[in-house]
Order: structure tokens, then sequence, then C-alpha cells
């Protein structure tokens, strides 16, 4: 007897399940998270505590969770705009650090700066510097027809090491006792925070509007419409007579400038500086936020609460459970694959026969 | 006279449709058995059945004189079913050979299957190069692959779906004398169409379906087309007469000297096409696939840059440099072969798939923004006016038959007011009742004075609704034929590339 495993496109695929399933995925990851703790010899539920609740428990907790979920939010609003299209920019992390460089750098020509236009400047230079590195994979997609999935990936290191170039070479703190990091930024160029003593600042103000904007483009506007055919069917992107190359350029831009706008958020926010390590790795986190929040600008902000939270859980996890804070990468890699997992099965039905 | 498969009471529901409706008749062994009906009819559900890819709700299949339980297309290729499916399920980068060991269900050498399938080839007429890849070859030889294939299980009843509906006359005759053969050794053959003439040629018995059920059985000899359109349909069609008004001083479209000159060897160039197309004239392209269709349609329809020489010439002007975009503001409309996924998108509901052609309009725009009021009532009149069987615009197009998408698209064409329509295959694949509405409108539509193009396989059909029918050989457009007293044996020496 020959054990067959069938895999077959269900016709009556749910929206309802769809929409359902990043939950599913969430308590899947709970259960079988559990499971680690249990290996490593932790009481699961005290854990779940520390990793999930405690972090959240007062004030400074909840600020930092919004200090997390800010970034990741802006850049997988960004993303949302090229996957929906059907491409695959996974180079935010790479034009995160260059809206970083670029945002920064006018904050350090203008150190003596009182103006009330450098903040402004900063934020304008640090979009322009992440649209300009997404164009680079749009352009060698569209000209070349390279693959933007290899190419904006590659570039995010050529990114990093230009960060690493400037911050130990030119801009290198001449009384910072030869750190690699840069002179801080001047008060007219940090970001304000939204209560005194807490980290929580305006970045969060551009998440909701970003969320808010989005929401509209994909509903009410043709350019929305046109990503959403694009993204069904190339040809039939072509049959409407959309200009598809362009489509590619815009959803780069957007996505790029969005990932700028979080590495200037960070910069000029709670970091305060420009120095080697700026992104906990935001730009690759925030493609699971995209899929988890299904690509819908609600869904995000939802979605990058829970993968902020998995953050601040690993750190806390690390101080009191003597767990190494990894664990959070753990958690979410278990959501991204219980979430492609529920997603397969509501697309198609496997039987073994 | 023995009976090699009875259908006992088949049911079968899918949400909102019964596919089948208590289908009980008998197969005659050795015998070409032919189910007619529309498409929805549930012919093709019931073969699915008894080739055990689906399962039904009730009822019982007896093979010879055992009951079956069929639950895979193994377990019925076990029994001796096989089936050659409409839709043909071959890798196209690989050779006919390893085609057809892939469809092996036990094991057998290259070299083996090689001399079985050369045997086969030899004995009924197939004209097959097993190492020529599946990509170098003609529809018509494609289907030769896959019937191949399944003769190579030693079947003992043989499904055919629709498998006449991509063939050329000259290639139906020729399927049809192997059908034959393959009977007179002992084959039971399970012809499934909706074509009338062809199961009066074909077939030894006819079962007619409509909405689920059995309406008749009958000995095929007894009856003519009439008699059995009647029967299919439960209502005689009646066809609007094409009346020639056409302005023959007035040009809409000229293609002057159009060659393609491309590398790639998939594509056929064109070779210097002339035609002028009049006002309220109904040109139809004949030709069996495969001849430079897709090609001609790509330059008119311009979505990729396709590179060519020549000048297209619509209403004095000359539109060879303009985007599909720029072509549809200037009034040309176009419905592509492809429904799903080109001219379509199933994922999107009826008044969305409304903005797809339409974004040219400023009617359906505010600004930047959709004017969702306008594309919905628009759909709705689609969906009025065209007789489109759907509960509400706000349905995925993905979820309509073939016939009612098809009857959805072109209304949403016809109702832009286009100048100039160009459809490719309109009338592919879907049931005889959206075909004949089909035909009516395209009619109707170039009395109002619209000049339209299509560009078919299926002769009957040109010859039904043109006024002049021009045939594509190898890359040429032969001269034009005028329908109303057409010489059909000229008509035939085109089609096999015979111009004068």
């Amino acid at each position: 007897m020959v054990y067959l495993i069938n895999i077959k496109l269900r016709e009556d695929y749910s929206n309802l399940i769809f929409y359902l399933s990043p939950l599913v995925a969430v308590f899947l990851t709970l259960f079988f998270g559990s499971f680690i703790f249990l290996i490593l010899d932790l009481s699961p539920f005290e854990s779940f505590k520390i990793f999930f609740i405690s972090p959240i428990s007062n004030s400074y907790g909840i600020s930092e969770l919004f200090v997390k979920a800010t970034p990741l939010a802006i850049i997988a609003l960004g993303l949302s705009y090229c996957f929906k299209n059907n491409i695959y920019n996974i180079g935010a992390e790479g034009q995160l650090t260059m809206g970083a460089i670029f945002g920064g750098g006018i904050g350090l020509l203008f150190n003596d700066s009182t103006s009330i236009f450098l903040l402004p400047l900063m934020i304008l230079f640090g979009a322009i510097g992440g649209a300009f590195w997404a164009t680079i994979p749009a352009l060698l997609k569209t000209k070349f027809n390279t693959n933007e999935i290899l190419t904006s990936l590659m570039l995010t290191y050529v990114a990093l090491f230009i960060l690493d170039y400037f911050v130990v070479g030119p801009w290198k703190d001449p009384a910072g006792y030869g750190l690699p990091k840069s002179m801080p930024f001047p008060d007219a160029g940090r970001l304000p925070v939204l209560f005194d003593g807490l980290r929580i600042h305006i970045g969060l103000y551009f998440a909701i509007i970003i969320c808010f904007i989005s929401y509209i483009v994909y509903n009410k506007t043709l350019f929305g419409f046109k990503l959403r055919v694009s993204g069904f069917s190339s040809k039939a992107s072509q049959y409407a007579g959309f200009k598809y190359k362009n489509l590619i350029f815009y959803t780069f831009i957007i996505s790029g400038a969005c990932a700028g706008l979080a590495g200037l958020f960070e910069v000029s926010g709670p970091i305060g500086l420009l120095y080697r390590d700026i992104s906990p790795n935001y730009g690759f986190t925030a493609i699971i936020v995209a899929f988890l929040g299904r690509l819908n600008p609600i869904g995000i902000i939802l979605s990058s609460l829970l993968i902020a939270l998995t953050y601040l859980g690993a750190e806390d996890a690390q101080l009191f459970l003597k767990i190494p804070s990894a664990v959070g990468f753990v958690f979410q890699g278990l959501v991204l694959f219980f979430l492609l997992g529920t997603d397969f099965l509501n697309k198609y039905k496997v039987s073994i026969s | 006279m023995q009976t090699i498969v009875e259908f006992q009471n088949i049911c079968k529901e899918y949400p909102g449709v019964v596919a089948n409706n208590n289908v009980s008749f008998k197969i005659i062994k050795q015998s070409i058995h032919a189910i007619l009906g529309e498409n929805g009819a549930g012919k093709s559900t019931l073969v699915k059945i008894l080739y055990g890819h689906v399962k039904p709700d009730k009822g019982q299949i007896i093979i010879n004189t055992d009951l079956a339980t069929i639950n895979s297309p193994n377990m019925a290729q076990s029994l001796g079913i096989n089936m050659v499916f409409q839709h043909f399920s071959l890798f196209e980068s690989l050779t006919v050979a390893e085609n057809l060991i892939l469809g092996m269900s036990e094991k057998i050498s290259l070299s083996k299957l090689n001399l079985k399938s050369e045997t086969i080839c030899n004995k009924y007429g197939f004209n097959l190069n097993l190492n020529s890849p599946i990509s170098s070859l003609s529809v018509g030889q494609r289907q030769s692959v896959e019937i191949v294939r399944s003769l190579l299980n030693n079947p003992k009843i043989l499904i055919m779906d629709e498998p006449t509906s991509v063939l050329t006359p000259e290639e139906i005759n020729k399927l049809f004398k192997i059908i034959k053969k393959l009977v007179a050794d002992g084959l039971t053959v399970i012809f499934i169409s909706h074509k009338l003439e062809e199961i009066i040629n074909i077939s030894d018995h006819v079962t007619i379906m409509r909405n689920g059920k059995v309406v008749s059985n009958l000995n095929t000899k007894n009856e003519d087309p009439e008699s059995l359109g009647y029967k299919m349909l439960g209502y005689k069609v009646s066809i609007t007469k094409q009346t020639n008004n056409v302005n023959y001083l007035e040009n809409v479209l000229s293609l002057n000297n159009l060659s393609s000159y491309s590398q790639d060897p998939f594509t056929t160039n064109l070779n210097k096409i002339n035609f002028n197309l009049k006002k309220g004239q109904i040109f139809g392209i004949a030709g069996v696939a495969g001849n430079g269709q897709k090609e001609l349609m790509e330059i008119l329809l311009n979505e990729n840059d396709f590179e060519f020489k020549g000048d297209i010439i619509f209403k004095n002007i000359n539109i060879n440099k303009l985007s599909t975009f720029q072509r549809k503001s200037l009034s040309i409309s176009y419905v592509t072969e492809q429904r799903l996924g080109h001219s379509a998108v199933p994922e999107m509901s009826l008044s969305e798939n409304i903005l797809l052609s339409m974004s040219h309009k400023s009617d359906f725009k505010k600004g930047d923004f959709i004017n969702f009021d306008k594309i919905n009532s628009y759909a709705n009149d689609v969906i009025k006016n065209f007789n489109v069987d759907t509960p509400s615009f706000n349905v995925k197009a993905g979820k309509l038959s073939g016939g009612n998408l098809q009857k959805f698209i072109i209304g949403r064409e016809i109702m832009s007011n286009p100048e100039l329509l160009i459809l490719s295959q309109p009338t592919w694949g879907i049931d005889a009742g959206s075909e004949a509405f089909i035909k009516k409108s395209l009619i109707e539509l170039s009395q109002r004075g619209v000049s339209i193009i299509i560009i078919s396989h299926d002769l009957d059909e040109l010859l039904e609704v043109c006024h002049n029918i021009s045939v594509l050989y190898e890359g040429s457009l032969s001269k034009s034929l005028n329908v109303e007293n057409i010489d059909i044996t000229k008509l035939g020496k085109y089609m096999g590339g015979l111009f004068d």
C-alpha cells in the first residue's frame, strides 16, 4: 500500500479564517512555546507571565511597548505596499539604516543648530535616504529583471557597512574615547517625547497617520486598486493598461521612505546619536508584522504591538529567567511558522490516501 | 448487449447547486456513449465521480456486474477506467516519452515504454514523435499524447471530456476515426460534448442532461442535431440572423503590412498582414491555434511592447506606438482569450472588475479616488442587460461559471460604447445558452455601427456571426471571404494553408 499525500486547492477558501488565522498562530505559538520552557525546566505559566504580562504591567513598560511597536508598525505599513503588489522587498533593514544615515547626517551637519526646522529636515532626509536605497532594487528589477529579494537583501549589508564606515571614520565623536559612535544630535534634532520621563515619542503619531492614510489608499483610491490588481495577476494589470513598472517604483519608494522614517525616529528618538547597532532587526521583524497583520493597516498596528511584546519579554526573560534574549526571536519565528502553516491549510486541503 | 457501467441514483450537491440529481443510466460495452448537456448540466461532475475524482453524496456505480467503490483516480484506473481531460496536464519542457512515463501507474523501463507507445501510435495512427518536447506540439498533438497516455494503462473504459473543443475540423475527423477503431478493438468510450453534429456523427447512444438530471436516453441513429439541441436546451435557440448593413465607405481599422520577427521559437512570426475593417463590420479571423493568433492579439492589444513592422491605423490615426491604456481611451475594447486572470481578476468582485477595464474613463473616478456608486451601478446594468446569473455585484468574479463570466466581460465592454471591439475566442468552453446570447449581442452591436474583430478557432461561430472571414495560416492572412455566398471548399483550402 502506497500512501500519497494529496494537496488540493480549496475552492471555498474562507475569508473569515484568513483573518482569524493570526490568532490561531499566536495560540499555537504559546502552546508549543510552553514546551520550550518545560525543556528548560521552567514553569510555563510563570515564564509566560514574565514574558508577556510583567513587561507591560506599569506605565514605563507600556511606553516601551510603543517605543518598540512604532518602528515595527511604520516599516510594516510601508512593506505592505510592496507585498500587496507581489514585490518582495526584504531590505527594509538597509533602508532603515540609510534613513538613519541621511537624517542623522543632517543632525550632525547642523550640530549647533537650535532651529525648529532642524527636526523636520532630518525627518525629510530620513525618508529620502530610505526611499533612495529602495529605488536601487526597483531600478534593477525594472531594467534588468533582477530578483528584488536578493538585491534588496544584499543592499542591507551594504548600508550597514556604510554606517560602520561613518561611525568609525568621518563622523566619529572626537570626544568619544575612540568608540564607534557619532556626537549626540543637538536638542533641536531630538524627537519630542510624549510624556516626561518616558521614552514614547511622536513617531507614534506618524504610525497612526500612516495607518490611516494606507487604509484610505487601499480601499478608496485607484492607486490602491492598481496595487491589488497587480498583486493578483500581472496579466490583468496589463490588460487594464496599468504601468506595472511604475507601480514597482512607487511601492519601493513608499516602503523605503517608511523604513527610512523609522530609522531616523530611532536615532533621533530613543538613541540620540549614530552608532553601529541602531536597530535590533526591526527591518526584518517588520516582515513578520506585515504578514501577521494580513497586510491590513489596522491588523499591522495590532501585530506590531504583539511582536513588540516579544522584544520586551525577551529582555525580561534574560533578566529574571536567565535565558538568552534570543528566545524572543524564537517566538517570532514560531509565530511566522504557524501563520504560514495555517494559511497553507486554509488555502489547500491536505489528505492522505 | 452487455452493460459495462451502470449509474444508480447518483446525487451530488455543491453549496448552492445540485450538480447531479438522481442520475441513473446504463452504458453498453464496446459502444460510444455520448453525454450531452450545457455547461453546468452536471456531465463533468458525473464523469468525475466515475473517475474517482469526486465523491457522490448518494448512489452507486456498477461496473460489469459488481458494485464498485471508486475513491480515487488510482482505483478507477485499476478498474480499467481512464480519462482524458479537457485541460491537458502535460509538462511543457519534457518530451512526449517523459510525459508518458510519468503517467504510468506501474514501473516500466523507458525503452519498454517507447516500444509500447510506438505500437499504439502505429496501430491507431497517432502521429507523434516520442522525443519532441511538448512545447513544440500543436494542441491536437498534445491531445494525442494524453490519449496515448491513457491507452498505455490498457483501459476498458475511456472518458473523454470535450475532446473536440480545441481541434480543427480535420483533427476532429482524425480523432473520430481513432475512437471508432478503439471501440472496434473492445474499448468503451464515454464522450462528453455540447456540439450536436459531432454527437450525431460519433456516438451510438446519447444521454442528455439538464440541470443535473437525465432528461433522455436515446439511440443516436434516430436523432438529428435539431432534435438533440431542443432536448438539451429545453427550448429552441433563436439566432438573430446577421444582416448586411456594413458601411463599406468608412474604414475603422487598417492593418498595413504587419509583420513580426521574433527570435523566440515558441512564437509564430506574422507575415505582411493586411486588412481593412469597415464601420459596422464583423471580421472573423479563422485558423488553427498557433498560426499567429496570439501574436496578432498581442500587437492589437500592445500589452508587452511586442515588436512589429507595418502600421495599425485606427480612424486615420497611427496607433503603432500607443499603449493599451491609450488605445482603450480611443474607444477600442478588448476581450482576451483567457477570462480568469486576464480580462477579469477572479479574486475581485464584479464591480471591481468593471473598474479593471474602465479606469481610463473619467466617470469612474473622483480625482484619485474610486467612484464606487458609479462602478456598482454599471455592474448592475451589465448583470441585468446581459443576463448574468449572480446574486450581486459583490460576488467574486471567480465564483461565476464560465458562460456567466464571459457574458459579464463582454457586456462590460459593449456597454462602454466602443467603436471597435476585438475578441479572442469569445465563446470558448461556455454553455450553449450563453454562447447564443453572446452571438446575438455581437450581431446587435454591429448593427449599431460598431466594428468587431473575432479571432476564433470555431469556424461555425464565425460563419454564424461574421460578415467576412479570413484565415490565419503560419502567420499569413488569406484573402477575405464574404460569408453570405461563401465557398466552403475554398475556406477549407485556406484553413490548410492553400491560399490563392
